[in-house]
């Protein structure tokens, strides 16, 4: 099956969208079914997958004790890594990691931290020395559109439900004890897409969708509704008023979303 | 080097490097800079110091990444080691592949590809003094660059970032600004078909400060663009004034 699209199909979608309607039966601004497993991955220290629809992400994380940045040294690390695997679309190749992969975790990255999900000053063990980094990993399973909102969605819960070993420190040595207490997280920030489709946006675009878009637009949004992260994305252009348009939709969306999540 | 500043902008209103909210850093704009290039330009954005070299419209090698029915735009931006205070591995680092990527899709949308179908662009960005910002200044002159290499353009991309530092949204953050404030948002404008190609945000901004920042930004480019569209004439006036001789 290739992901190429008719002009035909091309034509009709973005014809239903002017008038309202989308090719799957969904309102504009109407995500897919979500639905959320997690820690499925008992040896990672958080797991969570997500089906988006027909797109489904896996997010491992996994917590390990390693040095600081020079510049923080009583914050712990944050280090998101995205893979987009070969079985998950046609057109995935195997190999070093492309542009879409990179700028995919970059994204997710700049959710997570600039929101502060995670408290990275409590993941200091010893300033200067040793801290805890955090490892998400995204493994996208099937592609069929928007991997943000899927990979960023996944990656915060898989966050939520990760367990930090218990350690104590003995003459400069870290002891791991057993037990476990949760990851100190602050926020839970709400990643929305969007995607520009003749003047109209919508919410959540699908593989076909995506090709038919000339630019898509995604969106951080934290519990107080501030934002914390944007990346325009597509060779497509907006206007500042639809800028404007799309963060109050984003704004509704992730108060709909974290309802729904119960976030 | 780690002395963070309590305060980046005093009682007045001014910023650290002396400048009010929205004023932009000095800018110098040269096209035509480097007589290997099909197009070329270099911007002085403060202290950043970037030259754009593009190459095309040309064959695509390997061949058979052209497109039956439009050019390809090819983008690199690259930061010298010694660009930093701290040196910078020549590797292309992750950032970088990001900002090719997004300085790329900033400059598609303002040129004409269906024009020069099975060809491809090249548009190599090297930075060699980074002092916040580069991807703007970058945007500015691969815009210019693209332009003096005759390719036909929509309009001339321009780009500035706004951002929230302390308590105030300003224009045009450099690299302190950027590292300690609270938020950056590098735009990307067309001025005359108001499209906003570029656009990214990192930190925690409301909705309110979020439209200001915009406008601020949109503002800015809008003081750029003539800047920009002045290093173009220049050039041929130049060139006129040669052949005149």
């Amino acid at each position: 099956m290739s992901t190429m699209l008719t002009k035909v199909k091309q034509k009709q979608i973005a014809q239903l969208i002017a008038e309202g309607k989308r090719l799957d039966g969904r309102g504009l601004t109407d995500h897919r079914e979500i639905t959320i497993e997690e820690g499925l991955i008992e040896k990672a220290e958080g797991s969570a997958r997500i089906y988006l629809g027909k797109t489904q992400v896996l997010v491992g994380v996994k917590v390990e004790t390693g040095e600081p940045f020079p510049d923080t040294p009583n914050e712990g690390v944050l280090t998101v890594n995205a893979e987009l695997v070969p079985l998950a679309s046609p057109n995935f190749e195997p190999g070093p990691p492309d542009e879409n992969s990179i700028e995919l975790a970059r994204i997710v990255d700049r959710g997570i931290r600039e929101s502060k999900a995670i408290s990275t000053e409590k993941l200091c063990i010893e300033p200067g020395k040793k801290v805890f980094v955090v490892f998400v990993d995204i493994w996208v399973l099937n592609y069929d559109g928007n991997m943000i909102d899927a990979a960023a969605i996944a990656a915060v819960s898989a966050l939520a439900n990760t367990k930090m070993p218990n350690y104590e420190v003995e003459d400069g040595e870290v002891k791991i004890k057993t037990g476990y207490s949760p990851l100190p997280m602050k926020s839970h920030p709400i990643t929305v897409t969007m995607a520009k489709i003749g003047d109209k946006l919508i919410v959540d675009p699908w593989i076909e969708e995506e090709q038919v878009m000339e630019a898509r637009i995604s969106m951080a949004i934290n519990e107080d509704g501030n934002i914390c992260a944007i990346q325009k994305g597509g060779a497509g252009f907006f206007s500042p008023q639809k800028i404007l348009e799309a963060s109050k939709l984003a704004q509704d969306k992730a108060a709909e979303l974290r309802k729904k999540l119960d976030w | 080097m780690n002395d963070k500043p309590e305060k980046l902008i005093d009682k007045k209103g001014v910023r650290l490097d002396g400048r009010k909210a929205d004023e932009l850093r000095p800018l110098r704009l040269q096209v035509g800079v480097l007589p290997n290039a099909d197009g070329s330009a270099y911007i002085e954005h403060g202290k950043n110091k970037i030259l754009v070299g593009v190459f095309g419209p040309r064959e695509m090698h390997p061949k058979h990444l052209s497109l039956s029915d439009r050019m390809v735009i090819r983008c690199r931006y690259h930061m010298a080691p010694f660009s930093v205070p701290e040196r910078k591995s020549p590797a292309p680092s992750r950032r970088e592949v990001e900002l090719s990527k997004v300085i790329r899709e900033s400059l598609e949308p303002s040129v004409f590809v269906d024009l020069y179908p099975r060809t491809g662009i090249d548009v190599f960005v090297e930075v060699l003094q980074a002092d916040g910002g580069t991807r703007c200044a970058a945007i500015t002159a691969a815009s210019l660059a693209i332009a003096d290499a005759g390719v036909p353009l929509r309009d001339l991309v321009v780009a500035c970032a706004a951002g929230k530092v302390d308590d105030t949204v300003v224009l045009d953050l450099y690299d302190l600004e950027d590292k300690v404030g609270v938020a950056d948002v590098p735009v990307a404008y067309m001025p005359n078909l108001n499209a906003v190609t570029l656009l990214q945000m990192d930190g925690v901004i409301s909705p309110a400060e979020f439209e200001t920042a915009l406008n601020m930004a949109v503002e800015g480019c809008k003081k750029i663009y003539p800047l920009q569209k002045e290093a173009l004439k220049t050039k041929y006036m130049t060139v006129k004034e040669e052949v005149e001789e």
